[in-house]
């Protein structure tokens, strides 16, 4: 199956590979070079002075009993997110691709939110569920329950995660139409003459032939979860209340950027390179096996 | 037609240009941080200074928050694109005091180029804040605040309370918030800015240290002192108050704000700075007050402490300096921001203090605090104890102040979510704020 080309000589297949080197290079290695560097580093905010500290920037970070808790976070965010984002998106996507009418109109509708800027969907949940002029808020709190994400953790933490897998949704839905559309029709109405309902034909056909978007969905949603909700929760909750809504790319902004310490801040950015190189080494190494092609 | 008009303006440019390089100003870039209404008067007087004279050209620009404002201006410093002023809040002081080279200090600025500014006339709280221990100033004082309560007077008369009379004390001030309450108003209290009225505010006023060395304008190696019997005491009281539903948490930095012009909440404790916005959007009775105190506690209550923000002059980059014609030009704002006509303009239309002395003292031979009962209460709270300043409430000069401001919050709010109870908070709060000093003192040592 596989078709090699031969190339004569060497000057073409390095010019060939050349700009994607280059893009890789700068944009990837270099900065990255740079985070392990300054991690080894303590510096003064203006930047007039620094020392060398080898591995005590990472010592700091690994001791410090708050960035338990906000691995803890990350994970009960990451999974949620992802989890919460995937099951609406699969839920809608096999209502659009059954034969109703306005399809067009209502896939368009799912699709919308994507476009919208993380900040500015965050501000909208943040006029909807604002304690005081929330539309949802003062429902809440009109009705009895007390309804206040900046002093309850738990809400707070119930608030990003609809936030942040609201905005993700319509990403997940494109995918699994697409591959719902891909199945033959054929299977399933075989599967339907042979006495399978619904539900049946769901789970024994349609959902093992549309693992590998599921599979794909789950690796894009976990680093979706990782790295692009920053601004989600910094227009909502600015990590707080306490530490409850911190996660750790937040936690790497706030040390960076707002505390100036670049130091400690690279090196939660190098653990954090780390974690997600593990995780989907894991992922591709022990889910995949399930995934059927 | 149109070839003629392009031929023209050409004309016209190539003749403007050598008399526009003559006359061409210096430009001064000035970084702020304050939102509007604030931020649009601000750069009003900048628009004044520039129309007042053609040498220099101020260009005034709005950063974000303070502490956005404060973040912006150090990254462009590393990229050798640093404003000529950045406007500072009070808790970047101590930042930028020990930023060596970063920084032009002010008594620098004004002896190389000649300019006056009559400092001896600046209130002495505000004067102690931005100098050094010698008496030479560090920085330019323009918008400074303290912390004041606002109460909603109508809120009061429907409760039966005497409008004219706020609790002087925390005591009274629990008793009339219960009776708040029972009046059907749902939020008695709320607070802005939680670190610096509830606790910077609180200490200085109860004359108990916030941190060793003189709160830090002895050395870096201070150490906070906040989990002191009565400031446990106080956040305790806060966190049972909160939980009764005479209390309620705003949020972090000025997020409570909007709570109280808004009628929501009945008083606030937040910056004298947001009278202006109160003025503009209060749809009620209201008036000013100082900030309570614990009745029996020795030696209560002395004065507050200022906040609000200073103008530092900055240079341009680690390796770049300013040329004699900018810092002439950064001189001449500061002192036009000195002059007693803007010092008037600015605390009349704001809140904020009337910086200089004699500024205060003909308002009041007007007889502008009679017709403007309250605008007084933040001069009277920085006077109050004889106006004697004590090394508690002379001011805050500790490194990393912003991170440790962020970090009693986070402490505080777990506290008010039950999490913790006040002294444990109070404790880590301590713990973890040290790392900081330490971490601030190690990469400052010169």
């Amino acid at each position: 199956m596989q078709k090699k080309v031969i190339f004569r000589g060497v000057a073409l297949p390095v010019a060939l590979l050349l700009p994607q080197l280059l893009i890789t290079g700068i944009f990837f290695f270099w900065p990255a070079g740079q985070a392990v560097w300054s991690s080894f580093l303590r510096e003064d905010a203006f930047g007039l002075s620094r020392e060398f500290v080898g591995f005590e920037n990472f010592v700091d970070v690994l001791t410090d009993p708050n960035y338990l808790t906000v691995v803890w976070n990350t994970a009960v965010f990451s999974v949620s997110v992802a989890v919460l984002a995937m099951a609406v998106a699969l839920f809608l996507a096999v209502q659009a691709d059954k034969a109703i009418r306005a399809a067009t109109a209502f896939k368009t509708l799912l699709i919308w939110p994507y476009a919208v800027a993380p900040a500015v969907a965050a501000v909208l949940w943040l006029f909807l569920f604002h304690p005081q002029i929330g539309i949802f808020g003062r429902m809440l709190n009109n009705a009895g329950i007390m309804w206040d994400y900046k002093i309850n953790g738990g809400q707070a933490m119930t608030l990003v995660i609809i936030a942040a897998a609201w905005k993700q949704v319509s990403y997940n839905f494109i995918f699994f139409l697409a591959g719902l559309q891909s199945i033959p029709k054929n299977v399933l109405e075989a599967a339907a003459i042979d006495g399978a309902r619904p539900f049946r034909r769901f789970w024994t056909i349609i959902f093992p032939l549309i693992s590998p978007t599921t599979f794909f969905l789950l690796v894009v949603n976990l680093v979706y979860a990782f790295f692009d909700t920053f601004g989600t929760i910094h227009a909502l909750t600015q990590g707080g209340p306490g530490l409850s809504t911190t996660t750790l790319i937040y936690k790497v902004y706030v040390d960076g950027v707002q505390n100036l310490n670049f130091g400690s801040s690279a090196a939660q950015s190098v653990i954090l390179m780390v974690l997600v190189m593990a995780m989907t080494a894991i992922q591709f190494r022990f889910i995949e096996r399930k995934v059927h092609y | 037609m149109l070839r003629r008009t392009f031929a023209a303006g050409a004309l016209a440019l190539g003749l403007a240009a050598p008399a526009a390089a003559q006359q061409q100003p210096v430009e001064i870039q000035f970084w702020h941080g304050l939102t509007q209404p604030l931020g649009g008067m601000l750069e009003q007087i900048a628009a004044d200074f520039n129309a007042s004279q053609n040498q220099v050209r101020v260009v005034a620009s709005f950063r974000g928050s303070y502490p956005e404002t404060m973040v912006a201006a150090i990254a462009a410093f590393r990229a050798g694109q640093a404003p000529h002023i950045v406007q500072m809040f009070e808790v970047g002081t101590g930042t930028m005091m020990a930023a060596g080279r970063a920084v032009k200090p002010l008594h620098e600025l004004l002896a190389e180029t000649g300019v006056q500014i009559p400092f001896d006339d600046y209130l002495p709280a505000v004067r102690g804040y931005y100098s050094l221990r010698d008496g030479r100033m560090m920085s330019m004082p323009f918008n400074s605040s303290t912390a004041v309560a606002f109460y909603n007077r109508d809120a009061f008369t429907r409760a039966g309370l005497n409008p004219d009379e706020f609790p002087q004390t925390w005591q009274g001030l629990e008793q009339a918030a219960r009776r708040l309450k029972a009046a059907g108003i749902e939020c008695p209290m709320t607070m802005a800015w939680p670190t610096w009225t509830q606790i910077e505010q609180f200490s200085a006023i109860h004359n108990i240290p916030l941190a060793t060395q003189g709160n830090g304008f002895g050395g870096l190696n201070a150490e906070l002192r906040i989990n002191n019997p009565l400031m446990i005491r106080h956040l305790q009281n806060l966190v049972d108050w909160q939980r009764e539903g005479l209390f309620r948490y705003g949020g972090r930095d000025g997020q409570g704000d909007a709570l109280f012009p808004n009628g929501t909440c009945a008083i606030i404790f937040g910056s004298s700075g947001l009278r202006a916005r109160v003025q503009r959007e209060a749809q009620f009775q209201w008036g000013v007050a100082m900030l309570p105190y614990y009745e029996g506690v020795q030696g209560a209550p002395i004065n507050g402490i200022i906040g609000g923000a200073s103008f530092w002059a900055m240079n341009r980059g680690p390796n770049a300096t300013r040329s004699a014609a900018e810092n002439r030009g950064v001189a001449e704002f500061f002192a036009w921001l000195a002059r007693p006509e803007v010092v008037r303009k600015w605390h009349v239309e704001t809140g904020f203090l009337p910086v200089r002395q004699s500024v205060f003292r003909a308002l009041e031979g007007e007889g502008f605090y009679r017709q403007n009962p309250g605008a007084d209460i933040p001069i009277t709270q920085l006077l109050r104890g004889g106006g004697q300043m004590t090394e508690n409430s002379m001011g805050i000069r500790l490194g990393g102040f912003v991170e440790i401001r962020t970090i009693i919050q986070e402490e505080m709010e777990r506290a008010f979510q039950g999490q913790q109870n006040a002294e444990a908070a109070l404790n880590n709060a301590v713990t973890r704020g040290n790392v900081v000093l330490r971490n601030f003192e190690r990469q400052n040592r010169q």
